[in-house]
């Protein structure tokens, strides 16, 4: 799997996977897409980025833990629901925000941020699981 | 009076819980006077208890409640009546005492503030359980004081005994307390009242229910296990092992006494029948003599005390029997008065120990020159033990011996049994405060001085209470006897306790005839307990034992069980669930006529001319011929790594199939996950070092390709079973039409995701989580594994420790032999 040509190619893949991932994720309230699409296709990306070079060096370029990512994604996505309980309605109720910036409407909602956290555990959990598999024996898994 | 009663008699309950919170860190600031201070809240309880007297004296009761879950009809409601605040002011009393102590006891001891927390923690529960009202709040009370009595049993964790000692405490009484949730569930679904004081109206209360036996019997082995009673009763003496301001605490007022207080509770409407006479009466005294008895056995001050204790929870169990005034009132005033001289006894037994390094009976002797302050409190404990006068315990005796004086054989009986069982407590009493401090003079563990003062206000003060009880013996009457035994008879009592001595008055002769006993058998101690230590090595065995035996049982049930289910073969496993698939999906299919759906109807003519080929286009079949042929790999292939590929190519025919007829969400999530399925698949099979090819012999091929066709045809019959019916179009239609207009999203299946079903997609993605963490622990252990040697439940371990952990039983990994591992080979 080291050859040369994977090896200098895989950042490229890796970072065009990553930025697909994330349009893909915020495309999903409209268009096919969505936080688990998104956050496969980023786990997908760490899993090519640790075959070409090493599982610890993947690590090292995530700087988070993959499975604290993956925590903080299930705190986000919780804590979305409780937004709405200030708001004097049901767990989980949506907040819709339309910020208008210029011409541009950007419509902003506790679903979106809710996706981002299902992005995240995903993203999380998958990339270590495959970082996990690929680390060879002696190094901490 | 305070403004909001309610909340007021909630917070007496509530009180103590949260100061038990802020009790560690306030010890961290206050460090010398954390008792004295910490104990102004039980007396501050205390204070505002005894101010609620004349109210309960002029009412009889007070209501108290705050909403707890109101859509269910609940309240956390408390009833304050004499019963309840004789128990509440005794519980609150002893226990600011016993906070003082502590913080002499412990003095500089690390985890004090710890300590002081499971004390008052304790207390709230204790309070609470007393006050409670509502059942399903007695209930959890109860089980509060079993937690926190756990954890003051077990405080000195670092020694096996205590450990030991708190568990068996804790599971003894949680079978009773799971008794009781039984109980009162059975009541209050017979009555339709959650309110023990709503009961007590209801006429005849459960008597005459055909349930009567079951629900008795509930309440009647919560009170049992909880009040020590025999054969119940060994927890008791193993409790020992807390400190002693917890044993004077627990085995005094406290713990024990809330059975006591549970059957006095129930009495208006469970008491009075002839079971319920016999069986307390003869539990009652079964436990008072054994108690008793086995009080003599030992030579530990504080064994002894806890083995008396346990026969003054038989005398009051079978007072309770008996259920006549005396008799009650008898509960009533034994209760104050041995509340008041056992936990002054066990501080004595404590500073004893603390101050000469031992409390074994045969070791003491002439102490009273080296702590006459001690001695002074030992005597005053003493006094109320043997019951002479001027304590309020001479009282409680004449009382219970008052109502017995009837010619028939079983009021003889138990008469007997009293005086006897009194007799013993009383030379027991002796023992412990006249032996260690009189006589010669013995060499300690600790050169003995007096003890700090922290450590004798409490029994100085008890002892005072004793007496300036007897002595106010009307008020006593009027304010504590009256209330208390008219709550438990539902009527109204009224005191006939008199200082009058009356040389014609049998039971003053009863009195004397106890003494003398108790003279005696103070005198033959040593014959007494050879006596009894031979009669127990003849018996050869103990509850005690019986105990273990149960516990090491369970613990080999439950290994065995594990290894049975859990034995981490991954074949067994997946066929298994498969096994179970396939069943799940053929069961209604054939056995329940699924299948009729898809059989030709007579109507239907020679159908095999109306079947054709579908219409597809060329490129959807090939798309399906894809999907063929990568089955056909997977099938044929005997390389696993074709395999994973063929499978992946396979999975991605199906993606492509979801894309081409309109679900591209679904393909695309599809193609995400066959990808990286193939890399993890390939990965696990170079982690594990499995061989190239599959080594499946013919017989488990042919088995497991018989299940998979199984499970694939039951699929795919149900689908076609599924599609012969009418869809329900309500939910889709639903949702296509609101999707826009109130979730504003136009991909419907990502707004069900995270808004309409969020709720649902918050726990896969927790799911999700939890399993990546498991699968994380499974690779982190694989490389610990070799060293670390598995032990198996069976291997011989001391019989001391019943609740060892249970060593991992199965290997946490399918992998099969190890080989060397081979690195993947460089492309």
């Amino acid at each position: 799997m080291n050859t040369v040509i994977f090896r200098t190619i895989a950042p490229l893949i890796v970072a065009t996977m990553l930025v697909f991932s994330i349009y893909v994720c915020l495309r999903g309230h409209n268009e096919p897409g969505g936080g688990f699409i998104g956050g496969l296709i980023a786990a997908s990306a760490i899993a090519v980025l640790g075959m070409a070079s090493s599982a610890a060096q993947a690590r090292k370029a995530l700087y988070f833990d993959p499975l604290s990512i993956a925590g903080f994604g299930v705190l986000l996505a919780g804590l979305t629901g409780l937004v709405s309980v200030f708001n004097n309605s049901p767990f989980m109720t949506s907040i819709w925000l339309y910020l208008e910036l210029g011409e541009a409407t950007v419509p902003l909602s506790t679903p979106l941020l809710f996706d981002i956290g299902v992005y995240l555990v995903v993203f999380g959990t998958i990339s270590s699981i495959a970082l996990g598999l690929e680390s060879n024996e002696g190094e901490e898994p | 009076m305070v403004p909001n009663i309610d909340a007021s008699i909630a917070l007496v309950a509530i009180a103590p819980l949260v100061a038990a919170a802020l009790a560690p860190l306030l010890h961290r600031y206050t460090r010398p006077f954390s008792g004295w201070l910490l104990a102004l809240i039980p007396a501050a309880i205390f204070a505002f208890l005894v101010s609620l007297a004349p109210q309960v004296l002029a009412e009889g009761a007070i209501s108290a409640r705050i909403g707890w879950v109101p859509s269910l009809g609940l309240d956390l409601s408390f009833y304050v009546d004499g019963l309840s605040l004789t128990f509440a002011t005794t519980i609150s009393g002893i226990g600011a005492l016993i906070i003082v102590y502590s913080g002499g006891y412990l003095r500089g001891h690390e985890h004090l503030g710890r300590f002081m927390a499971f004390l008052l923690g304790f207390m709230g529960a204790m309070l609470g359980l007393v006050l409670a009202d509502n059942m399903l709040a007695l209930f959890v009370f109860w089980e509060l004081t079993a937690v926190t009595s756990f954890l003051l049993i077990g405080f000195d964790a670092v020694r096996q005994s205590a450990r030991r000692g708190a568990i068996q405490a804790l599971v003894i009484t949680n079978i009773g307390g799971m008794a009781l949730l039984v109980g009162v569930l059975l009541v209050q679904q017979i009555t339709g009242q959650w309110e023990l004081s709503a009961l007590r109206g209801i006429e005849d209360g459960m008597r005459g229910h055909g349930l009567y036996g079951l629900v008795l019997a509930c309440f009647l082995l919560a009170a049992f296990t909880k009040s020590a009673q025999f054969p119940l009763h060994f927890w008791l003496p193993n409790a020992m092992e807390a400190p002693t301001p917890v044993s004077a605490f627990l085995h005094s007022a406290t713990m024990v006494q809330a059975g006591v207080y549970l059957l006095a509770r129930i009495t208006p409407w469970m008491g009075g029948t002839a079971i319920w006479m016999t069986l307390l009466v003869c539990f009652g005294a079964v436990t008072l003599l054994w108690g008793a008895l086995a009080a003599f056995k030992q030579t530990d001050l504080k064994q002894m005390l806890a083995q008396s204790t346990i026969a003054s929870l038989g005398l009051l169990v079978l007072l309770i029997g008996l259920g006549s005034e005396t008799a009650i009132a008898g509960v009533i005033i034994y209760f104050v008065a041995h509340a008041l001289y056992k936990a002054g006894l066990f501080m004595v037994v404590g500073a004893i120990d603390h101050e000469s390094g031992t409390r074994d009976i045969t070791a003491l002797g002439g102490l009273a020159d080296r702590m006459p302050v001690t001695f002074i409190a030992a005597g005053l404990g003493a006094l109320g033990m043997v019951g002479l006068p001027p304590t309020i315990a001479f009282f409680a005796k004449e009382e219970m011996y008052l109502g017995l004086l009837a010619p028939q054989w079983q009021d003889i009986t138990v008469l007997v049994v009293l005086v006897a069982g009194n007799a013993l407590l009383a030379a027991i009493g002796a023992l412990v405060a006249i032996k260690p401090f009189l006589g010669a003079e013995v060499a300690t563990p600790k050169s003995a001085h007096e003890a700090p003062i922290a450590m004798l206000v409490g029994p100085v003060l008890l002892g005072g209470i004793s007496i300036v009880a007897a002595l106010l013996l009307g008020d006593f009457g009027h304010y504590v006897l009256e209330p208390g035994a008219g709550a438990i008879l539902n009527e109204t009592v009224k005191s006939h306790l008199t200082w009058m001595i009356d040389p014609t008055n049998p039971v003053l002769w009863m009195s004397v005839a106890t003494w003398g006993l108790a003279f005696w058998a103070y005198r033959q101690a040593a014959m007494l307990r050879t006596l009894m230590r031979r009669f127990a090595t003849g018996l050869g065995f103990t509850a005690d034992d019986l105990f273990d035996r149960a516990m090491f049982g369970l613990i080999r049930f439950a290994g065995a069980l594990t290894r049975l289910l859990h034995h981490g073969r991954l074949e067994v496993y997946l066929g298994t669930a498969f096994a179970m698939l396939a069943l799940a999906l053929m069961l209604p299919l054939f056995a329940l006529g699924g299948i009729h759906a898809l059989l030709p109807t007579a109507d239907l003519g020679n159908w095999g001319v109306r079947l054709n080929w579908p219409p597809l286009a060329p490129h959807e079949w090939g798309v399906f011929g894809l999907a063929l042929i990568g089955l056909l790999v997977i099938v044929i292939s005997r390389k696993r790594l074709y395999s994973i590929l063929a499978l992946g190519i396979q999975g991605t025919a199906v993606a492509l199939i979801f894309l081409i007829f309109g679900a591209p969400d679904l393909a695309f999530t599809q193609f995400m996950v066959e990808i990286l399925s193939v890399v993890i698949l390939a990965l696990v099979m170079t982690r594990l070092s499995l061989e190239d090819e599959d080594p499946r012999p013919f017989e488990d091929w042919a088995r497991d390709g018989i299940l998979a066709l199984v499970c694939g045809t039951g699929v795919a019959l149900l689908l076609m079973v599924v599609l012969t019916g009418d869809l329900d179009t309500r939910l889709s239609d639903f949702f296509t039409a609101t999707s826009v207009p109130i979730a504003h999203g136009h991909n419907i299946v990502n707004v069900i995701l995270v808004d309409y079903r969020g709720f649902d997609t918050l726990g896969e993605i927790s799911v999700l989580m939890a399993a990546g963490i498991a699968i994380m622990a499974l690779l982190s252990s694989r490389g610990r594994k070799a060293s670390a040697s598995v032990k198996t439940v069976d291997s011989p371990t001391p019989p001391v420790a019943p609740v060892a952990p249970v060593a991992p039983v199965a290997p946490v990994e399918p992998a099969p032999a190890r080989r060397p591992r081979r690195r993947k080979a460089a492309s």
